[in-house]
C-alpha cells in the first residue's frame, strides 16, 4: 500500500470511533470503583435511627453527647420556662433567627426549633469544622460573652449558639446547628434519624 | 587488562546490548554535568530522596504489625511501640521522617524561588515538583488518621468536612469520601489503602519524572547562569563537574551524614517534638464524642490552616467556610503557574532588583507567621494578622508580573561565581 492510497477520512472515522467506544468503556469501568466508596450496606444499617428515652431528663438539663446517631453526638435538651422566655429576646444578635436555611426538618422550623416547645434535639457538631460544642445553659456573663443568655459554645473556634441551636452573627460557624429528623414514638421516647411515618 | 576485568566487560557488553545500563549510568550520574557552584541550598533535593526511601522502608515494616481497623488500629500502634522489637524505632523513624520530609521539601522549594529554578526551560520540573508537594500533603493527611488517636480522628473530621463547604454537592461528597456518615473504621481502611499503596506509587512516579525532566535540561545554579553557553572542546560545560563522583561523594554524602545526625537527635530524644511532631491528644484513642480543646494540624500544614481560618466573612452569597476552602486551595495551587508570573530577565535573586528581594523576604516571613498562628487559638487580633499575611502570600505571586518587570536588575556574569 502506498502513501496516496491512505484513506484519511476512513482512518479518522476509525480513530474517532475507537476513542468514543474506549472512553465509554473507561466511564463504565469507573462506576464500580467510584461506587465502592459509597457507604456500604453495613454502614447504612449502622446509621439506622436510634431511640432515646427522655423520661429521666430533668428540666434545664442535657442528654448528650450519648446517645449518638451515625456516630455523631446528639444533644437532647429539656428547656425550662425561663429559658424559653429568654430564647427570642436577642434575635438581632443571631445570623438566622427565623431558621430560613435548611438546617432542620419543616416541623422544627419554628421559634423554638422543636416539635415540643421545651424539648430540643440537635446534632452536636459545630457547623464550622465539626467540633462538638459545649452546653452552657446558665444565664450569666461568660468569658466569651458578657450578655450570655444560655446556649452552646464551641471551644475550637469560638462559635456561639443559643438554646435553640441558632448561630450568633459574626462567629466562624455559618449556620444553625442541625436538627436531625426525629419524632415522638411515645411521650418519653424520641426516634432520631427519621421523620414520622417514613419507616 | 586482567581476566576479571575482561569478563566484567563481557558481561556488561551483553547486558548493555539488551538493557541500557551503562548508558543510563553515564547519562544520569557519571556524565551528568552539574554546575560547579552549588551551595548549601542544593542539599535538599538529594535529602528528599533519602527521606523518601526512609519513609518507604519504615512504612513497609510498620504495615507488618499495624492493623487497619477502628477496633485494632490504636492498640496495634501501642503494640508496635511496646512489644515489637525495634517497633518504637521504626515508628519514630517514620513519624520523624514525615516532618523531615516537609522540612527538606520546603527548603528545596525556597531554593527554587530564590534562584529562579522554575524559569524557562525548567517549568515542567517546577510543576512536577508542585504535584509532588500536593501528593505529599495528601500522603501526610491520609497517614495521620491511621494511628486512630483522638487528634487523628478530629483532624480527619475537620478536613473531610471541608468538602461539605462546597455548595450543593458538598455534603454528599464528604459522605462519599468517608464511606460513612461520620469518620469511621471504613474511612480508616480506605485511607490506609491510599496511604500505603496509591499515593506512594504516585509519588514515586512523580519523583522519577521530576528527576528525568531535570536531567533533560540540566540543573540551574545560584547565579542562574546558563552553563551550556560555555562549552569545552568535548562539548561539556566549562563551569560543570560530573554529578558522580564529584557531587555524590564530595557534596551530598557529607550533607546526608550531617542531616542523619540531626535526624537521629530528634528521633531518639524528641520524637514527639514537644507535641508538634506527634500531638498529645493522639495518645488517647479516637473518640467521636469528645473534641480536643484545640484542633491544630501538624506544623507543616499550619500556614494553610491559618489561611483557611482567615476567611471570616461571607461573599457573593457564599459562606465564609466555602471561601476558606477556596483560599486554602488557591494558596496551594497558585505556585503551579509561577514560571509564567516571573517576568524578570534574570533568574537568581542575586541579580534581581529590590522589588523581588523585598517581596521574597516578606513572603517568607508571613509564611512563618501563618505557620505560627495555625497552632494558636484564634483571637480577633490573630485573625487580622493572618488575613494580612494571607494577602502578602497571594501578593507575592499575583504582583510578581508587575514587580519583576519594573525593577532594575543587575547584570548577570558570563560565568558562574564560586562561593
Amino acid at each position: 500500500m502506498n502513501e496516496e492510497s491512505v484513506n484519511t477520512g476512513r482512518r479518522n472515522f476509525l480513530i474517532g470511533a475507537t476513542t468514543a467506544v474506549g472512553s465509554a468503556g473507561v466511564v463504565g469501568l469507573a462506576v464500580p470503583f467510584v461506587g465502592s466508596w459509597n457507604p456500604s450496606a453495613k454502614a447504612l444499617a449502622a446509621g439506622a435511627p436510634v431511640k432515646v428515652d427522655i423520661s429521666k431528663l430533668s428540666v434545664g438539663e442535657i442528654l448528650g453527647p450519648i446517645p449518638a446517631w451515625r456516630d455523631k453526638p446528639i444533644f437532647v435538651v429539656k428547656r425550662s420556662d425561663a429559658m424559653l422566655e429568654q430564647l427570642n429576646s436577642m434575635n438581632d444578635r443571631l445570623a438566622d433567627p427565623e431558621s430560613q436555611r435548611e438546617q432542620q426538618p419543616g416541623y422544627a422550623q419554628n421559634g423554638t426549633r422543636s416539635i415540643k416547645p421545651d424539648v430540643l434535639v440537635l446534632v452536636g457538631l459545630c457547623t464550622h469544622l465539626s467540633c462538638s460544642p459545649k452546653f452552657r445553659p446558665a444565664i450569666q456573663p461568660e468569658v466569651f460573652d458578657e450578655e450570655w443568655i444560655g446556649g452552646f459554645f464551641c471551644p475550637c473556634h469560638g462559635s456561639k449558639f443559643d438554646l435553640a441551636g441558632r448561630v450568633y452573627a459574626g462567629v466562624p460557624a455559618p449556620s444553625n446547628l442541625e436538627v436531625p429528623p426525629h419524632f415522638y414514638e411515645s411521650d418519653s421516647v424520641i426516634v432520631i434519624g427519621e421523620d414520622e411515618g417514613t419507616a | 587488562m586482567s581476566g576479571l576485568q575482561q569478563s566484567f566487560k563481557n558481561v556488561m557488553g551483553w547486558v548493555d546490548a539488551r538493557l541500557p545500563v551503562t548508558e543510563t549510568y553515564e547519562k544520569h550520574l557519571s556524565k551528568y554535568y552539574a554546575p560547579k557552584n552549588f551551595n548549601f541550598w542544593y542539599f535538599f533535593g538529594v535529602l528528599s530522596v533519602v527521606v523518601l526511601v526512609n519513609q518507604l522502608l519504615t512504612g513497609i515494616w510498620l504495615t507488618m504489625s499495624y492493623v487497619p481497623s477502628a477496633e485494632g488500629a490504636f492498640a496495634s500502634v501501642e503494640y508496635i511501640m511496646r512489644d515489637v522489637e525495634y517497633g518504637w524505632m521504626l515508628r519514630y523513624m517514620h513519624s520523624t521522617g514525615a516532618s523531615a520530609f516537609f522540612l527538606v521539601v520546603y527548603l528545596h522549594m525556597f531554593r527554587g524561588l530564590a534562584y529562579g529554578s522554575y524559569q524557562k526551560p525548567r517549568e515542567l520540573i517546577w510543576i512536577l515538583g508542585m504535584l509532588i508537594y500536593v501528593a505529599l500533603m495528601a500522603e501526610g493527611f491520609f497517614g495521620y488518621l491511621l494511628p486512630w488517636g483522638n487528634m487523628s480522628f478530629w483532624a480527619g473530621q475537620v478536613i473531610v468536612s471541608l468538602a461539605g463547604a462546597i455548595p450543593v454537592v458538598g455534603e454528599a461528597l464528604a459522605t462519599w469520601v468517608r464511606g460513612d456518615f461520620n469518620i469511621s473504621g471504613i474511612t480508616l481502611n480506605r485511607f490506609f489503602a491510599l496511604h500505603v499503596v496509591l499515593i506512594p506509587l504516585v509519588l514515586i512516579v512523580l519523583v522519577f519524572l521530576h528527576i528525568l525532566a531535570l536531567h533533560e535540561v540540566g540543573s540551574n545554579n545560584p547565579d542562574g547562569v546558563d552553563i551550556k553557553k560555555n562549552l569545552d572542546e568535548d562539548g561539556k560545560p566549562l563551569d560543570s563537574i560530573p554529578f558522580h563522583p564529584n557531587y555524590t561523594i564530595g557534596h551530598d554524602l557529607p550533607a546526608i551524614v550531617g542531616f542523619l545526625f540531626l535526624f537521629c537527635i530528634v528521633m531518639f530524644y524528641y520524637p514527639d517534638g514537644g507535641g508538634y511532631l506527634i500531638e498529645h491528644p493522639n495518645y488517647e484513642p479516637a473518640n467521636p464524642l469528645k473534641t480536643p480543646d484545640l484542633i491544630a494540624p501538624v506544623w507543616y500544614y499550619t500556614p494553610f490552616y491559618s489561611m483557611l481560618r482567615a476567611a471570616t466573612f461571607p461573599l457573593f452569597g457564599l459562606d465564609a467556610k466555602f471561601w476558606g476552602l477556596v483560599v486554602m486551595a488557591g494558596a496551594i495551587a497558585l505556585p503551579v503557574v509561577l514560571p509564567w508570573l516571573d517576568k524578570s530577565p534574570v533568574k537568581s535573586i542575586r541579580y534581581k532588583g529590590w522589588g523581588s528581594k523585598i517581596f521574597l523576604t516578606v513572603f517568607v516571613v508571613s509564611f512563618f507567621i501563618l505557620g505560627y498562628l495555625g497552632v494558636q487559638h484564634p483571637t480577633p487580633m490573630r485573625t487580622l494578622v493572618a488575613q494580612v499575611c494571607t494577602a502578602i502570600y497571594f501578593g507575592y505571586f499575583l504582583l510578581m508580573p508587575w514587580y519583576t518587570s519594573v525593577e532594575k536588575t543587575k547584570p548577570v556574569p558570563e560565568r558562574v561565581t564560586m562561593p
